[in-house]
């Protein structure tokens, strides 16, 4: 894939993001517009994960912690193949398999996740049984920044440092935004990659939309032989709205049907 | 001080070292076997099992939140993980580990909740566990396991070890003798088991309250002439209903005996089953009462709220007696 279909990925999947969220009525807007570049080269660069293989014990392994950005992950999904894009017209309606949060019941959701807290300590199981088994598959897991204060992470921080585990790599999206305010407001986790070197974790940060610097920071994997590794992607919550970006109001807004079509303007002028 | 029928029959053992040998033994033959610990490896009688096997125990620490979801991540890797740490903990502070990473996300990880109830006596309400049935049976997707004896454990260890279900087993430190020798009388997760029948009432069971109980009916037996039917219920969720249904249609009386607050447990399990299918029995719930226990060894914690062969028969006697 050149430089510029993953460029005019991210903004395809922008675009269904926000039509999904749109037609359910319901989603978190500005955190699946923040990972969605993530998702983007995670999915079409580096997991070796598709519809045909995700029943081999081989495969990579993508555990969604911030379960509630479900929107992003479902689209990318959708357009791996796992199942027809039309499904998400039932986004979180009655009886429908696509909720608000990752499930399993969904082809190619690893783990149900939306407790947060959740994705880290799993991931840390998972990567220990690729070295249990001598196997060579690694395991990706995408944290948001406003989960970072529950606790279990930091137990499954230990124990992933103390079993080495190096093919283990946890991504922060990094909005800066939760709820409530500034994540420095609300509880400061800064500076969050000395804790995370302290913890015995190789880190690494990047510019969570540079669709290049993360390729590259997923080429250097694992970034120290021997540690589990953390990037921590720098993005913009609700990143290619104008109107969205760094707004609190957009965590879990959702647009009007002339917001919309604002953005979606917005986003078709950018691909050209 | 134990009972004096334990302490007559040799060779009983605690169900906690059953399964650690049980355990030791599938080890051997399965590589994917894996134990998980907190700390937790001295009590949970697997020093042996580290020693001879490093590679299939995981330490992680006391750390029971990440105990349960890296369990759950080993489990979804096809690993036959069981997570051990003491149930108190198990069950309280890593319930949401067990409500999602376990069973709803169906990753078949056996929680083994040791030296469960209140094994821990005198150390008090921080370290007993009377409220795991209550907790984990509002979870779907989980099995609730309470083995009585020696033979129970040791079938439940090795059918959990087999199965993919997500499954939460809990047993004591006690040494406990075996319920019955009869080879016929067999154990299946979901079937209780009839230790003895007797046509005047039941004594429904679970852990290592069966072993009082049917201390009790003898003692009904060769006292007063009143035949007690004895159940291990040793599988609490799902319940035997059909076992339940079949004693509601033999006996005027029930008890129900359980290591557990009288809230949420075996007993409430049976009576809403009960009094939805029309059955209106004389009916007693025997437990620990909504309170911080007394002080002392799980024998005389026991000996006080009746849980014990005079306890049992006593209230046996009284329900009995009862107006309807
Ligand atoms: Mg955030």
């Amino acid at each position: 894939m050149t430089e510029k279909e993953l460029a005019q990925k991210s903004n395809q999947y922008r675009q269904r993001i926000l039509k999904y969220i749109v037609g359910a009525n319901a989603g978190h807007t500005g955190g699946s517009l923040s990972c969605i570049d993530i998702l983007n080269v995670l999915y079409n660069q580096v997991l070796n994960v598709s519809p045909q293989n995700f029943t081999s014990p081989d495969r990579d392994r993508y555990i969604q912690s911030k379960g509630h950005c479900v929107e992003a992950l479902f689209v990318v999904l959708a357009d791996k193949g796992f199942f027809p894009e039309e499904d998400l017209n039932t986004l979180c309606r009655y009886k429908s398999h696509y909720i608000g949060h990752p499930t399993r019941k969904v082809h190619g959701v690893e783990q149900n996740t939306g407790a947060l807290g959740h994705g880290l300590p799993i991931s840390v199981g998972t990567a220990l049984a690729a070295k249990m088994d001598e196997k060579d598959y690694r395991v990706f897991t995408l944290l948001g920044d406003g989960e970072l204060p529950e606790g279990s992470n930091w137990e499954a921080a230990l124990t992933a440092a103390h079993y080495g585990l190096d093919n283990l790599c946890a991504i922060i999206d990094k909005n800066s935004l939760q709820i409530t305010g500034p994540t420095s407001d609300v509880c400061n986790t800064d500076p969050i990659d000395e804790k995370f070197a302290s913890f015995g974790w190789a880190v690494k940060h990047v510019d969570g939309h540079d669709l290049q610097a993360l390729k590259d920071s997923f080429a250097s994997l694992p970034l120290e032989k021997g540690k589990p590794s953390v990037i921590i992607a720098h993005t913009v919550k609700g990143k290619g709205i104008s109107f969205m970006e760094n707004q609190l109001s957009w965590h879990h807004g959702v647009p009007s049907q002339e917001q919309y079509q604002l953005a979606i303007e917005e986003l078709n002028q950018a691909i050209i | 001080m134990g009972s004096p029928v334990v302490e007559s029959k040799t060779g009983a053992k605690a169900n906690l070292e059953v399964f650690s040998a049980t355990l030791q033994e599938l080890a051997e033959q399965d590589r994917d076997i894996i134990a998980v610990t907190s700390d937790s490896r001295g009590s949970g009688k697997l020093v042996p099992f580290g020693k001879k096997y490093p590679k299939q125990i995981v330490e992680i620490g006391i750390a029971e939140q990440n105990l349960v979801g890296v369990a759950a991540g080993l489990a979804s890797a096809g690993k036959k993980t069981f997570a051990v740490s003491p149930a108190c903990f198990l069950t309280a502070r890593a319930l949401e580990q067990i409500k999602n990473d376990v069973a709803y996300s169906d990753n078949p990880v056996k929680l083994i909740g040791i030296s469960a109830g209140v094994s821990y006596g005198a150390l008090g309400s921080t370290h007993h566990s009377l409220h795991d049935f209550a907790a984990l049976r509002a979870i779907n997707n989980l099995v609730v396991v309470a083995p009585a004896d020696n033979f129970e454990t040791e079938e439940a260890i090795k059918q959990a070890a087999a199965s993919k279900q997500p499954m939460y087993l809990r047993f004591g430190k006690k040494n406990m003798p075996l319920l019955t020798e009869d080879p016929n009388n067999t154990f299946e997760f979901g079937k209780g088991r009839i230790i003895l029948k007797g046509k005047d009432l039941a004594f429904i069971a679970t852990g290592e309250t069966v072993q009082p109980a049917l201390e009790a009916a003898e003692k009904l037996k060769d006292e007063y002439n009143i035949e007690a039917t004895v159940i291990s219920m040793h599988t609490i969720k799902p319940l035997d209903t059909q076992l339940l249904q079949q004693i509601a249609e033999e006996t005027e009386a029930i008890i129900t005996v359980e290591e557990h607050s009288v809230y949420g447990g075996l007993g409430e399990a049976c009576a809403s089953y009960l009094l939805e299918h029309g059955y209106n029995k004389r009916f007693k719930i025997v437990g620990i009462p909504d309170e911080y226990t007394v002080t002392g060894s799980q024998t005389e914690i026991f000996n006080h709220y009746g849980i014990s062969k005079d306890g049992l028969a006593t209230i046996a006697i009284n329900l009995l007696r009862k107006e309807r």
